[in-house]
């Protein structure tokens, strides 16, 4: 771990031009931060501690949607009320993800903003365009098992490691935040990006922007979800395929609205709006999952050790759209899939 | 409720002369001061600092489970803590579960021995540190939401199904079983 400053942010406004000298860091849960601290992956001048910021809050919102506070733990959002009764694809997706004990310190805010688990960026002995931009990329043509098959670059095949990102898509949340300039929000479609040639920046977040809330709209999907996470063990692991599903059906059955949102395939939750609206007004049945999953996963692309997520993506695209639809969504505790 | 907040945002912001920071621990019901770099964790401070070496050192990288403590009564990877941030908090280790006289056993520490829920005894405090937050948390009753909500703790050993009927049995004298 290099020699760092360290500083306490008073409250959001002071966080924020605490952050103005380049090199600094936001400190929230350390769930990730301190690990690529360790691993001299991240080196700032600049720590700036924000977990005493009166952001944890989880409370009601105009319009009947449900504010997130940023430094609200992820055990203490899975696990809030409202939460599970109102938005159950999140709950589900959070307890899908990490260990009880990083779920306790994880925030949501460090959650939107913790960085690739891709081993090449971890290691620091590897060419990395995401560490060290124009250095290269060892991944490709190394182990891929955990690497992108949609909207990678030759720059960059990292993935976004989050669960509950994918259902955060999945949800059209927005994200509030804070910057030099005042107050603005990002629609979750474009807050994090893809690598293209500049995989160092992992989402659209300004110099000095700080998250202040993660907000959920009205549509809650609480009846027809599932969350469907596989990965090479059962629990406590990186998904190799994730996929968050929600529909509205109407009184005769028929989808009137669908979402569904891929997690572990990309450098961001992959979403495809023309998959969605194929849906619509449409019975459930395994022939229009089976089209909805061919078009989610038009131009996939694998690296050698991840040809097998565009099978397993296919298939787990169209069993979490049946649960969705049976209203039968995944355990995240009994993880065998029906 | 917030318990994170104890202290004033700006008390102990400051650093002394030689860049460290003051900071104070409720450590085990008892007051600990101490001053830290801001670049050492929690689990380092706990074990080379205030030699309470029951916290082992697994992975370091938040992987493992050996190093949980519980920080403002809930479980946490103590090596993905930095001690300088979490000034202020109260922290319980594994020699903190015991009574006062060094004798009373946790009923965690007498059902992980019943049970025979180790064998080389090195993830074991942060097995029962885990499983002591597990239990206030409420939400494991069967043994399957046992085996899932400690899945944040690897036994190299092996030794999951009887350390899954150590907590069990802890749960149902508790009530908590279902």
């Amino acid at each position: 771990m290099n020699r760092f400053d360290y500083a306490r942010a008073t409250d959001a406004g002071d966080a924020v031009s605490l952050a103005s000298t380049p090199g600094t860091r936001f400190l929230a849960g350390g769930t990730n931060l301190v690990d690529l601290l360790k691993e001299n992956v991240e080196r700032p001048g600049k720590v700036i501690d924000i977990r005493r910021l009166p952001l944890d809050a989880i409370a009601d919102i105009d319009g009947g949607g449900l504010r997130l506070g940023a430094l609200a733990t992820n055990a203490d959002t899975a696990w809030h009320p409202e939460v599970e009764a109102r938005y159950p694809l999140l709950s589900s997706a959070i307890l899908a993800g990490a260990s009880p004990q990083l779920r306790n310190a994880a925030t949501n805010g460090g959650n939107l903003n913790q960085r690739t688990r891709c081993y090449y960026f971890y290691d620091t002995a590897a060419a990395c365009n995401k560490r060290q931009p124009g250095a290269g990329c060892a991944a490709i043509g190394g182990q891929t098992r955990i690497h992108a098959i949609l909207g990678s670059s030759e720059s960059c095949i990292a993935t976004h490691p989050s669960d509950m990102c994918v259902a955060l898509a999945a949800l059209d949340a927005q994200v509030r935040v804070q910057g030099p300039s005042g107050e603005r929000t990002i629609a979750f479609a474009d807050y994090h990006r893809l690598p293209g040639d500049d995989p160092s920046r992992d989402n659209h977040l300004a110099d000095g922007e700080l998250v202040l809330s993660i907000d959920l709209p009205a549509e809650d999907f609480s009846t027809h979800y599932s969350y469907l996470k596989l990965r090479d063990r059962l629990s406590y692991a990186f998904a190799l395929v994730s996929v968050a599903a929600a529909l509205r059906l109407d009184a005769d059955g028929r989808i009137e609205s669908g979402r569904v949102a891929l997690g572990g395939v990309a450098h961001k939750p992959w979403r495809l709006p023309e998959a969605e609206t194929l849906m619509e007004g449409r019975e459930p049945s395994q022939e229009l999952f089976l089209d909805v999953a061919q078009r989610l996963l038009l131009g996939a692309q694998g690296r050698g050790g991840n040809d097998f997520k565009i099978e397993l993506a296919r298939r787990a695209i169209v069993r979490a759209l049946r649960q969705a639809a049976a209203g039968t969504p995944q355990s995240q505790t009994d993880k065998r899939v029906a | 409720m917030d318990t994170r907040v104890q202290t004033p945002p700006t008390a102990a912001a400051a650093s002394h002369a030689d860049g460290t920071f003051p900071i104070t621990l409720q450590l085990n019901g008892t007051s600990h001061e101490a001053n830290v770099t801001p670049w050492v964790t929690l689990l380092d401070l706990l074990r080379e600092e205030a030699h309470l070496t029951g916290t082992k050192k697994g992975c370091d990288h938040g992987q493992c489970g050996a190093c949980t403590v519980l920080l403002d009564g809930k479980r946490v990877n103590s090596c993905l803590q930095l001690a300088v941030a979490v000034d202020g908090c109260s922290v319980q280790t594994i020699e903190g579960l015991a009574g006062d006289d060094g004798q009373t056993l946790d009923p965690l520490q007498q059902a992980f021995m019943d049970h025979d829920a180790f064998q080389c005894g090195y993830c074991t405090p942060g097995q029962i540190c885990s499983a002591r937050g597990l239990i206030a948390e409420g939400r494991a009753h069967t043994r399957d939401e046992v085996r899932e909500l400690m899945s944040g703790n690897i036994c190299r050993c092996g030794a999951y199904t009887n350390i899954t009927d150590a907590v069990m049995s802890v749960l149902e004298k508790e009530g908590a079983a279902r």
